[in-house]
């Protein structure tokens, strides 16, 4: 999908110019709009790999909305609008060609609603497995077992593989369905506020494991707990009224903010 | 500025903010006052006044464990950020610069005047007064950049401990000339240099504290930067 701007090669060039090696997703001049009305305003925003990503900003700002332009989650209403680029791995995910399947493979999402399947514990993460055929027991029970492992689910659920997803507690459902994710391998894993349903304990093994998973992930997270943002991610966004407002290495924005709109949303002052 | 943390959602956070900013002043205050007897006591030789800085310095040093109190609560309570965050580091640094200070106050107290007015020149002892309004100044300066939030005000509080450290040359080159001429004058001149040491280590201090007020209104970290270089705009 082309860039609606009158210079967007000049620009264009000279944000990537200034881009570090190891950038996987470059959002460039994406605007988002919902019935003619605009949610998303000119949003540039690199993400590193093997870094976490956080996203913060007051409600109705748009950082779900921009979250879900990664794995095209807003293609499923047809009222949305996007227009701009995203290029994971320098491909443009808005292309004709692109094929949405392979994508949400390859970028994988966990809500703020554990959703697990009601299936058994076995089957909710086998199930991605199983539509790319992979068939064979031996390989899914070993595929399964790494995912929840890296998931820091199996010690728990190692006995009752079997019995229903259901009956896990919250904070084992989350992290079930981040082993779904895992299961099929993506390179980028999205997390739209995971943490917001869980108890304190729940949340800090959840944040426990955001760290484990960067070392293999580049982990974009959506969260209203600034203290968890601070917290996970090594680069923060803030995010208001649309526009993202201020990009920098999480120590920086939460010590020294340069913009004034950021400085007085963490501070928890009247804007 | 002195409003600066009128805006906060929760009154109660303003509130603590703003009790603490007064009491570091006040306790800058007291400090002044202390730094003023200590420097009469030495200069008059007034025993009296060296004994109300002695006791005064209490005050100072349970000021600063309040004050260190309160941080701390604001620390665990309320998570602060940016501005707020930036403003409780520089409190709890500016406080134990303070403190210090008081103690060096009493140092500057306890030396007599007497025998150095004895046996060494006069003109020594009108630097060591120089020297002495120098420092006052620094000290009511930043304590005033500190009640402004003011930047600038700071950085000229820091440029200035460059006036006081040529006085404590001068004087400890003095004091070192007279011991070499004047063997009898060992004792009042290590007496001397002992307060010009301590007139110089407030000065130090207030530059310090000026740098704190750098960057808890700047953000920015200025220190061992050269003196020059604290004026540019930051990059």
């Amino acid at each position: 999908m082309p860039a609606q701007s009158s210079k967007p090669d000049l620009l264009q060039n000279s944000l990537l110019q200034n881009e570090p090696d190891d950038v996987v997703v470059s959002i460039r001049q994406l605007h988002v709009s919902y019935r003619q009305r605009q949610v998303l305003q000119d949003i540039n925003l690199s993400l590193r790999s093997q870094h976490v990503t956080a996203l913060i900003g007051p409600s109705g700002c748009g950082k779900s909305t921009l979250l879900r332009c990664l794995n095209r989650l807003n293609d499923l209403d047809e009222r949305c609008t996007v227009t701009g680029q995203v290029l994971v791995n320098g491909r443009d995910i808005y292309a004709v060609e692109e094929d949405v399947v392979s994508l949400r493979r390859e970028v994988g999402m966990v809500f703020q609603r554990p959703n697990p399947f009601p299936k058994s514990i076995f089957d909710n993460v086998a199930y991605g497995l199983r539509l790319l055929g992979v068939s064979t027991r031996s390989d899914l029970q070993q595929q399964v077992r790494k995912s929840l492992q890296d998931a820091a689910l199996w010690d728990e659920v190692r006995d009752r593989l079997h019995s229903s997803a259901l009956e896990l507690s919250n904070g084992q459902q989350q992290r079930l369905v981040i082993a779904r994710a895992l299961a099929v391998q993506p390179k980028i894993l999205l997390l739209d506020e995971p943490a917001s349903n869980l108890d304190p304990i729940s949340m800090l093994k959840l944040e426990e494991l955001i760290a484990t998973l960067k070392i293999n992930y580049t982990i974009l997270i959506v969260t209203h707990n600034m203290q968890q943002a601070a917290r996970v991610s090594d680069f923060t966004a803030f995010m208001d009224a649309g526009e993202l407002v201020e990009f920098a290495a999480t120590s920086d924005l939460f010590t020294t903010p340069k913009q004034r709109r950021t400085e007085d949303y963490i501070t928890g002052r009247y804007g | 500025m002195q409003n600066r943390h009128s805006q906060h959602i929760s009154r109660e956070f303003n509130d603590e903010l703003e009790t603490i900013r007064s009491q570091v002043l006040r306790m800058g205050g007291l400090l002044e006052t202390q730094l003023d007897k200590a420097i009469l006591a030495m200069l008059d030789n007034d025993a009296v006044l060296a004994a109300e800085v002695k006791h005064g310095d209490a005050e100072i040093n349970q000021m600063e464990m309040e004050i260190d109190a309160a941080c701390i609560d604001v620390v665990a309570r309320r998570q602060p950020a940016a501005s707020d965050l930036r403003f409780i580091i520089g409190v709890f640094k500016t406080i134990a610069e303070l403190e210090r200070m008081g103690d060096e106050s009493k140092r500057v107290a306890k030396m007599s005047a007497a025998e150095r007015a004895s046996v060494l020149p006069v003109e020594i002892n009108t630097e060591l007064r120089h020297m002495g309004e120098l420092v006052q100044n620094m000290l009511h300066d930043v304590l005033d950049a500190f009640a402004r939030m003011d930047a600038s005000a700071a950085v000229a509080v820091a440029q200035s401990d460059e006036r006081v450290d040529d006085k404590y040359e001068l004087i400890s080159t003095a004091a070192m000339r007279c011991m070499v001429e004047d063997s009898a004058s060992v004792s009042a001149a290590m007496s001397l240099m002992w307060a010009a040491r301590s007139l110089e280590r407030i000065g130090d201090r207030c530059q310090n504290v000026a740098e704190n007020v750098i960057y808890l209104v700047l953000g920015r970290d200025v220190r061992h930067l050269p003196l020059d270089g604290l004026l540019e705009p930051s990059g």
